[in-house]
């Protein structure tokens, strides 16, 4: 069994405290940006953080991170290109394991850890994840979801909720932002049936780190998708970026849970586990969308209650749908 | 002191499949297209039967073939994959990439026309239209040379002063399954020593202290690759890859002498190959298996008396334009031959850098030309060169009107 | 956009490899508004260190480390986003203007 409960460890904020960073400050990510906590997160939850290998796509962690002459990162790191991440993280996968076995590696392999954000993940890096995936390279994808093409100026992207306003599907008079529903990638890279899947909030800090353990533990590709609340392209103010992200999971529409690839099991975690045994204390999606400029339109200059009550069915209908998968039902 | 070596029947793909087998590199992507195939495949077979440590990676596309290597390659280890046509246009982007990560990986390519219409047969278009990434180029023209420079391209691109990645390029169906007597080294070993057991990662200063350039985990101060430069830097880095590129000329030849010292065999001196080209008054300046043809009809018309000469450009990248300058320089006539396409320009890329090269001449050749041949696995057999070299004949007596460029064997 | 002299060609590492962390550059000048924290309050909970994006809360550990005496905003990276403030069970962040 792979999991969170198969995770020997408590972790507690003064142990994670104790840890050195291995992603400084002087980054140049937008205030109140949630893609440096989740790299945080990711770095210190790892067993041995020292023996690591940082792979990351093109996008607002990479370039933001990584200004010339200018480093944010203390451990090895590689960025390729937008499409590429899992691909070259399975060079370098493949490297190790080749170097262990001629002799000029020692000692154990390095964990290879991937950054992808949604839009080199979704689309255009969809085939080079499922080809590293399917190849079984043990390697922890953490997919940082910020819900759009943000580092090129917030594109829609198939990561993109329902009715959200972007720069390339507008609040229009006609179409009230994107029509279409979030891909399901969680989903999709289940389907691979030999990767370990969970979905992590970096506000429920505690439940990511175990993740991120449980995937290190795995003898496998893992894939982490994890919810990044981005101020500049969702339209709120900075200081509220862990309020939307916790909200992001109340309302189910960022509900946590995990596949096990050896069980081929469903299981709901942490805050979702509550909410599916506390059906009362799920909150409405209204909750969440008010906070946020990119579905201002929703509200002003009028309510529109059936685009609103279109998003609350389809969540939870999703939601419905995880809890049968879980055993809920 | 010449190794032993043993004959086996190889055609081009089995040949270089022959020389990874000896050279043995840490990891090879694998996808498969149309005349590079072979290649993979056999290779898997030694893959498959334990008689290499390689790590195979069968990729899911030739951009995620590529990709890898660049993981690989900066992870320290010895990266080789092999493609062809639309494979290698599909790679465009990041082969700019791996020559900025200063990555010696090793392509073969065996050279396929490029879609549309989708045609798998020979010419150069695939190769040339890389020829900006910053890759060492080599055009090789037979299976022999294709086995003995996928081993010398591993010691040219690991070369601490370039820390380039390298292209050994093989006319498809005509190289790559054209079998003959390949000499293969009898003992791995041989080749072990010449290109190193693996390979050698080189070491810069960074912050202050001594570390390997590769994602080492255990360097002190970690390695950064891939950053985002501005318009403040970006220059500066283009700037070194360049110098780089000037090195290489110099270790090409070297290598060739090194391996000369090891196997008996040399091209030329590992830029060019000339044939006869020293008291020639007509040279015919040609990539590739074609070559061979050239050489085979040049010979009975110097029975006849006629001074031709060959000249095979083996270096593509960087430009071998001191050699040209130096063979070519007083000729009579000059005739280039390109096995590439060339829309909207005056001549195909060999034509225009050799040109290049010779406008700075104080003696230039009196005629230069071009003739454009081979598109799409064209045929250019001995009777088609026969018509080409007499046309040549009779631009050097002044009996023809001048031209720029033709095209031969099209229906036109 | 180094912000540093700028150096020639055969002055920097090959390969593109950056060569300065980005702890040197203090990206505090970035913000309006600063967070105060009342150490009265404070439970030294760490709920601001963990979901500070800057990495810019500083925990000093009491003498015999085994647990938090006291935290501190690093005013060289903080960019003001108010994050702590917000998170903070026990409301002893105050974000006030920035006056320099």
């Amino acid at each position: 069994m792979v999991g969170v409960n198969e995770v020997k460890w408590t972790p507690t904020l003064i142990e994670l405290a104790r840890k050195p960073d291995y992603f400084l400050p002087g980054h140049r990510m937008c205030a109140g940006c949630a893609a440096p906590v989740i790299v945080k997160l990711t770095l210190k939850a790892l067993p041995d953080p020292d023996n690591v290998v940082v792979v990351n796509a093109t996008g607002c962690l990479e370039v933001a991170s990584t200004i010339y002459p200018y480093t944010s990162w203390k451990r090895p790191w590689i960025h390729n290109a937008f499409e590429n991440a899992a691909a070259t993280a399975s060079g370098v996968e493949a490297a190790f394991k080749a170097l262990k076995a001629k002799g000029v590696w020692k000692g154990d392999l390095p964990t290879v850890v991937v950054f992808g954000g949604d839009g080199g993940t979704y689309d255009i890096g969809l085939q080079s994840l499922s080809g590293a995936l399917e190849r079984g390279h043990k390697l922890i994808y953490v997919l940082y979801d910020n819900e759009a093409y943000m580092n090129t100026g917030i594109q829609r992207c198939s990561s993109t909720p329902q009715y959200a306003a972007t720069t390339t599907t507008p609040a229009g008079r006609v179409i009230p932002g994107k029509p279409e529903w979030k891909k399901p990638i969680g989903f999709i890279v289940a389907a691979h049936h030999n990767v370990y899947v969970a979905t992590v909030n970096p506000y429920f800090w505690a439940d990511f780190v175990k993740k991120i353990r449980a995937a290190a533990e795995y003898e496998g590709p893992a894939f982490i998708h994890a919810i990044s609340v981005c101020p500049r392209g969702w339209r709120h103010e900075s200081k509220l970026t862990m309020t939307i992200s916790r909200l992001a999971t109340e309302t189910c529409l960022h509900p946590l849970w995990e596949f096990d690839p050896e069980t081929r099991e469903y299981r709901i975690t942490d805050r979702s586990l509550y909410i599916a045994k506390h059906p009362d204390k799920k909150v409405p999606v209204e909750e969440y969308l008010k906070l946020q400029g990119r579905f201002r339109h929703l509200f002003k200059p009028v309510r529109r209650d059936h685009l609103i009550k279109e998003i609350q069915e389809k969540v939870d209908k999703e939601w419905e749908y995880l809890l049968r998968l879980a055993g809920f039902k | 002191m010449v190794a032993e070596q043993v004959e086996m029947l190889l055609n081009g793909d089995f040949a270089v499949a022959w020389a990874w087998k000896h050279v043995e590199p840490d990891v090879v992507a694998a996808f498969p297209i149309t005349p590079q195939t072979l290649i993979v495949e056999k290779f898997s077979e030694f893959v498959a039967n334990g008689e290499v440590r390689t790590q195979f990676v069968s990729v899911e596309s030739e951009h995620s073939a590529i990709s890898a290597m660049v993981g690989a390659a900066a992870a320290g280890a010895r990266a080789a994959t092999a493609t062809a046509a639309n494979g290698l246009q599909l790679m465009h982007e990041i082969l700019y990439i791996v020559s900025s990560m200063r990555l010696p990986v090793m392509l073969g390519v065996a050279n396929r026309a490029v879609s549309g219409p989708i045609n798998i047969h020979c010419d150069h278009t695939d190769a040339m239209g890389q020829r900006d990434a910053g890759w060492i180029m080599i055009f090789t023209e037979d299976a022999q040379e294709a086995y003995d420079t996928t081993i010398q391209a591993f010691k040219i691109a690991e070369n601490p002063e370039i820390l380039l990645p390298i292209m050994v390029n093989l006319d498809g169906f005509l190289i790559s399954h054209t079998a003959m007597n390949v000499k293969v080294f009898k003992d791995p070993k041989v080749v072990k020593d010449f290109v190193g057991e693996t390979r050698p990662v080189p070491k810069i200063k960074l912050m202050g202290e001594e570390v390997e350039l590769s994602l080492n985990p255990r360097n002190p101060i970690p390695v950064t690759f891939g950053p985002f430069a501005y318009y403040d830097y970006y220059f500066e880095f283009k700037r070194q890859q360049i110098e780089a590129m000037k090195k290489v000329p110099d270790v090409v030849e070297r290598v060739n002498d090194e391996y000369y010292e090891i196997s008996g065999r040399k091209y030329g001196n590992g830029r060019v190959v000339p044939w006869n080209v020293d008291d020639a008054d007509i040279v015919a300046v040609v990539m590739g298996s074609a070559a061979g043809t050239m050489r085979y009809v040049a010979r009975k018309y110097r029975e006849r008396g006629v001074k031709i000469g060959i000249l095979r450009v083996r270096m593509f990248r960087p430009f071998p334009w001191r050699d040209l300058q130096e063979l070519l320089r007083g000729k009579e006539v000059v005739a280039v031959f390109d096995r590439t396409q060339d829309q909207g320009v005056m001549g195909g890329p060999l034509f225009l850098e050799t040109l290049a090269a010779l406008h700075y001449l104080d003696d230039r050749p009196r005629n230069v030309v071009n003739y454009v041949f081979g598109l799409g696995g064209r045929d250019f057999p001995p009777e088609l060169v026969e018509k080409v070299f007499d046309e040549l004949i009779r631009i050097k007596d002044g009996k023809e009107k001048p031209f720029v460029k033709k095209y031969v064997g099209v229906r036109e | 956009m180094s912000g540093a002299e700028l150096r020639k060609w055969n002055e920097v590492p090959i390969a593109g490899v950056p060569w300065k962390f980005s702890t040197e550059y203090k990206t505090g000048d970035w913000r309006s508004e600063r967070p105060v924290i009342d150490h009265g309050k404070c439970t030294k909970c760490l709920f601001c260190y963990i979901y500070c994006p800057e990495m810019a809360i500083k925990v000093h550990w009491t003498s015999d480390g085994s647990k938090p005496e006291k935290v501190e905003v690093d005013y060289n990276f903080c960019k003001g986003c108010g994050i702590c403030a917000n998170v903070c069970p026990v409301k002893a962040i105050n974000m006030e203007l920035e006056r320099r």
